[in-house]
């Protein structure tokens, strides 16, 4: 196994010095990952050779533009394993994709007293939409609970199916307690009692190989900055017999196919969820993220990962007053979230990012999940291709630097 | 860099003197910031000429949000009520003595925040109250 994916040169910002002359130690990347160059370069391109609008003009440059608007999609069916294309919609971001399901799917085929199920990890953008929904529709939102460890308590998800819930929203890994849930097991469950399911894919499509096809997810979100792209794009995943029966989401320019006077109607899929001039040159720059993702290889990131995050759990572990939330090493992602006694997550954060370390402190939006901790806030530390073990010994050593000024 | 964590800031963290509850208290309200979970209650006693003669705070929060909290309540013990009003975001940073990012200023005005709402018996915390 590499000690390092030798990457760290790919991306221009880890020169970047912090506070004077600190190197950046960016342990954040569950919140959004850092760009290589050939990523921000494709942006650039984009803007300085192609620019022009997509689907619309019989010029040389629509054209040139819409076909690699068009190619990214292509990349990115490939890149999570889908075999058609028109699958897969250009979003801003999970949260959108999560809402357009819910505003679409949802508002036609929800009805009163349904019952939709939720899991208590979720991040708040897979169950404020949820709620949304229940307050307009008089629907009943149930939450499976998770065990001590930290993982779905699968038992406890048998017993809630039984109330035929229509639908099912879960995440593929928990952005808090780095929980990787078994997700084909909860779709077949969930489909053997006829509900839908929706997965929020904002953490696993980064880090390891995820083929959508085979999971068979009637929906998957995901979003393009966490996994080396652009912010402002993201995509849902919708089994294409779900998509065809959807209302549009939002109105516009490019979802119909003729409006008159008299109304409208809709575009094919994947256009008809995608009113508007598109975020052209982010779904361009996602293209190349994951051209540049599948040249390390997803199987190479996984496994340098869990390399990394077995390491910074054991470093992490040996700490007086640290206690880790979440799953072993074995079942998790590269998300460590942590308390340190006495110490408030806020004051962490800032005394490690006086020496140019970089993590999250609060509640990671997943305050619900925190309630159950029994938590006001978590300090989470979150590894990507570009970190080392050299970073978790400078967390290390930062950390005890927090208590020391406590001390 | 340790400025931020001055010894005052640590001491009255560590060890604040206006933490606690007040039976019967004259004001109270509580409040949270959502951006890290902190969540802060502040009750007041006041004599016959509106003058506090108590003041305390409980909740949970950072450093730099309880530290504030507790010289403020220090601060205010003697003042009327119009006094309070009258206090501002420059008020605790003096009695903080650091300079702040805009994430941790939320920090450090959230016992100001709650402190205002509760002397202008607000049901709501207002915003713009602290900025003056």
């Amino acid at each position: 196994m590499p000690n390092t994916l030798n990457v760290q040169g790919d991306f221009p910002i880890l020169k970047r010095k912090i506070h004077n002359e600190n190197k950046l130690v960016y342990l954040d990347s569950a919140a959004t990952s850092q760009k290589p160059s050939s990523v921000i370069q494709a942006v650039d391109n984009y803007y300085s050779n192609t620019n022009a609008n997509v689907h619309r003009g019989i010029h040389f440059l629509a054209e040139e533009a819409t076909e690699k608007y068009e190619n990214a999609r292509k990349k990115i069916a490939k890149f999570v394993g889908v075999g058609d294309p028109n699958q897969i919609i250009f979003t801003r971001n999970t949260t959108e994709s999560i809402n357009l399901v819910a505003r679409t799917w949802g508002s036609k085929f929800l009805n009163d007293d349904d019952v939709i199920i939720s899991t208590e990890m979720e991040h708040h953008s897979n169950i404020v939409p949820w709620f949304s929904l229940v307050q307009e529709k008089n629907l009943s939102l149930k939450f499976v609970q998770i065990t001590s460890e930290g993982k779905l308590d699968i038992d406890h998800f048998r017993a809630l199916l039984k109330l035929n819930p229509k639908l099912v929203a879960f995440t593929h890994m928990s952005n808090v307690l780095g929980t990787i849930n078994p997700v084909k097991e909860i779709i077949e469950m969930a489909h053997e009692a006829g509900a839908i399911t929706v997965v929020d894919g904002a953490q696993s499509t980064p880090h390891f190989p995820v083929s959508i096809d085979e999971l068979d997810a009637d929906f998957y979100a995901f979003s393009a900055h966490k996994m080396c792209g652009p912010t402002g794009i993201g995509i849902l995943f919708g089994k294409k017999a779900l998509l065809e029966n959807m209302p549009p989401f939002l109105g516009g320019g490019d979802m119909i196919k003729k409006v008159t006077f008299k109304g409208f109607s809709a575009n094919s899929i994947p256009y008809k969820f995608e009113a508007g001039t598109p975020a052209i040159a982010q779904a361009i720059g996602f293209g190349a993220a994951v051209d540049y993702l599948s040249t390390i290889g997803m199987k190479n990131v996984c496994s340098y990962e869990k390399e990394l995050t077995e390491y910074a759990m054991e470093i992490l572990s040996g700490i007086n007053g640290l206690h880790i939330l979440g799953p072993s090493a074995v079942d998790r992602g590269g998300v460590i979230s942590f308390t340190l006694d006495h110490i408030h997550p806020h004051d962490i954060a800032q005394i490690l990012d006086q020496s140019g370390i970089a993590v999250r402190a609060g509640h990671h939006c997943a305050m619900p999940l925190h309630e159950k901790l029994g938590l006001p806030a978590s300090t989470r530390a979150s590894f990507y291709i570009y970190n080392t073990k050299n970073d978790i010994d400078d967390l290390k050593e930062g950390l005890f630097h927090v208590q020391k000024v406590f001390s | 860099m340790d400025d931020l964590y001055r010894e005052i800031i640590i001491e009255h963290y560590k060890n604040p003197l206006h933490k606690g509850r007040i039976e019967n208290s004259d004001y109270t309200f509580e409040d949270e910031n959502p951006l890290c979970g902190d969540h802060l209650q502040i009750e007041l006693r006041v004599n016959a000429d509106q003058k506090v003669v108590d003041a305390k705070f409980d909740g949970q929060g950072c450093a730099i949000s309880i530290s504030a909290a507790d010289l403020l309540l220090d601060s205010i013990i003697g003042k009327s009520i119009e006094d309070l009003k009258a206090l501002s975001k420059k008020d605790i940073l003096d009695l903080l003595g650091i300079e702040l990012s805009p994430v941790r200023l939320k920090c450090a005005l959230l016992s100001l925040k709650v402190l205002k709402a509760a002397v202008y018996e607000l049901q709501e915390a207002d915003d713009d109250l602290i900025q003056k």
